[in-house]
């Protein structure tokens, strides 16, 4: 069945819902940042030791901010029952999940983009030097936390206690790529900067299995 | 162990099975691990540096081995029911996922109990031990998620799905957290090397009792899920005969029978 084109045609969708409002970035990039000012309280770090929890704080942050932003993604869809007009369009049903993860990871990384210039002020470090390598560890992270997330919105929103449940089956799965992002940046913040191989492939690897899997069973969440 | 067995020779028989055949295999698993226990206790040479604490290493390795047999089921299950959607699947990932997580939390409380007279503290964050700690929460919310839902077909497929996505993160988070570990050298586990031949027999047998003690209880425990779906489905039969209007949800009935 079609893939390419109705995940295009949703993408735009998602993206258009969103721009209409903005209501998920501007809580998200909020969100974000009332962590990491609250953070700088509770440590109080010396310019030597905010370099190296920096890393962690903001892989954690994004990561309390995901599980709680890509929650709407599905539940807004139960308001109108929309999700069932999109199953019955006749497309590959992990069409409707690709353009969600799409649209998740559009929205984290434009947060990002957004919030990278006030962390690097707020923690002292110095991101310039090393943007692209940066640039990489955001988009393959926030890859991962688009994949599980967006899949997971689709389990947790069939349930009780929906929004308690996303984190929580969230949180564990993401471990690895939790401690491959945060090594990673944090690798780039060393002197001398280290752009380190071992996290981006164990990072990347995250991302292709995660899809596979998501492309192999993410149509069965979509049964009626 | 007592209160294991005890459980098991619960009277309910779904199966319709005579209850002595029952009462004889509870009886001879128990038997079984009363063995295994004299074998760990009694048989099993004293270990020269660590003495008599080691010997909690033959119920703790073989509950370890015992919950990835368990594990290796649930996801096994979550497979097949998703691809046959026969209700018995779903009762099995569930029956052996339950007792999966009895297992790891054994190991997880054996393990503290064995170090904390040999290295000195209870826990440490080392790659085995955090990865043991994931895997127990992993499956603490594959139970969680399947008693939030209500209708029994929507969790059987929606904690499939789940039960594969944390089965594929296993090896991710062993990986993860042992490279994590290993960049900052750490006291190692002393694994390597060799087992003396009468230890590594009592830890088989022990391995044995403890599977005994799987089988028999992923058995018991199918039983009460074939009766519970038994239950939801009447349930929501006769919901249904209050409500005609709910056609959709009886054709998702009919599909089950």
């Amino acid at each position: 069945m079609a893939f390419a084109r109705p995940t295009a045609v949703l993408l735009g969708k998602e993206l258009r819902t969103e721009f209409r409002t903005r209501e998920l970035l501007t809580t998200t990039v909020v969100f974000v940042l009332m962590v990491l000012v609250l953070f700088s309280f509770t440590f109080d770090p010396t310019s030597v030791e905010s370099r190296r929890f920096a890393p962690g704080l903001l892989w954690l942050a994004l990561l309390f901010a995901g599980s709680l932003m890509l929650h709407p993604c599905f539940t807004r869809e139960q308001v109108n029952d929309t999700l069932a007009a999109l199953r019955l369009a006749p497309m590959d049903p992990t069409a409707i999940l690709a353009a969600k993860i799409l649209a998740n990871a559009c929205f984290l990384l434009v947060a990002e983009a957004v919030l990278l210039p006030v962390f690097a002020a707020l923690y002292n470090l110095h991101v310039w030097a090393v943007l692209w390598q940066f640039c990489v560890v955001l988009v393959l992270g926030t890859l991962a936390l688009a994949t599980i997330g967006t899949v997971f919105s689709a389990i947790s929103s069939q349930a009780r206690m929906r929004e308690l449940l996303l984190p929580l089956l969230l949180l564990p799965v993401l471990t690895p790529a939790l401690i491959a992002s945060t090594e990673a940046t944090a690798g780039l913040f060393e002197q001398p900067a280290y752009f380190s191989p071992r996290w981006i492939a164990l990072l990347a690897a995250f991302d292709v299995i995660f899809l596979t899997v998501t492309w192999l069973f993410g149509e069965y969440l979509f049964e009626e | 162990m007592a209160t294991l067995s005890a459980h098991t020779t619960s009277p309910t028989d779904a199966a319709g099975r005579p209850n002595s055949a029952h009462l004889i295999e509870t009886l001879s698993v128990a038997l079984l691990l009363g063995a295994a226990g004299y074998a760990a206790l009694f048989v099993a040479p004293t270990e020269r540096t660590m003495g008599v604490i080691q010997r909690i290493f033959y119920f703790h390795v073989p509950s370890w081995w015992t919950a990835f047999v368990a594990f290796a089921i649930v996801v096994v299950s979550n497979v097949a029911y998703l691809r046959g959607r026969k209700p018995k699947w779903d009762w099995l990932a569930v029956s052996a996922a339950e007792v999966g997580v009895a297992f790891v939390t054994v190991g997880l409380v054996t393990g503290p109990i064995w170090a904390h007279p040999v290295w000195g503290i209870w826990w440490t964050w080392d790659a085995r031990l955090t990865s043991a700690f994931v895997l127990w929460v992993l499956y603490v919310s594959y139970l969680l998620l399947r008693d939030l839902i209500e209708e029994p077909e929507r969790r059987a497929v929606i904690s499939a799905v789940f039960g594969i996505f944390a089965a594929v993160d296993i090896p991710l988070v062993y990986f993860s957290i042992w490279f994590f570990r290993t960049q900052h050298p750490q006291p190692v586990i002393g694994d390597g090397g060799s087992l003396d031949p009468r230890m590594a027999k009592v830890l088989l047998f022990c391995w044995a009792a403890m599977m005994g003690v799987l089988v028999l209880m992923v058995r018991q425990r199918y039983r009460v899920e074939a009766l519970r779906w038994e239950v939801d489905r009447l349930r929501l039969e006769s919901a249904q005969d209050a409500n005609e209007s709910s056609s959709r949800q009886g054709t998702a009935m009919g599909e089950s029978q």
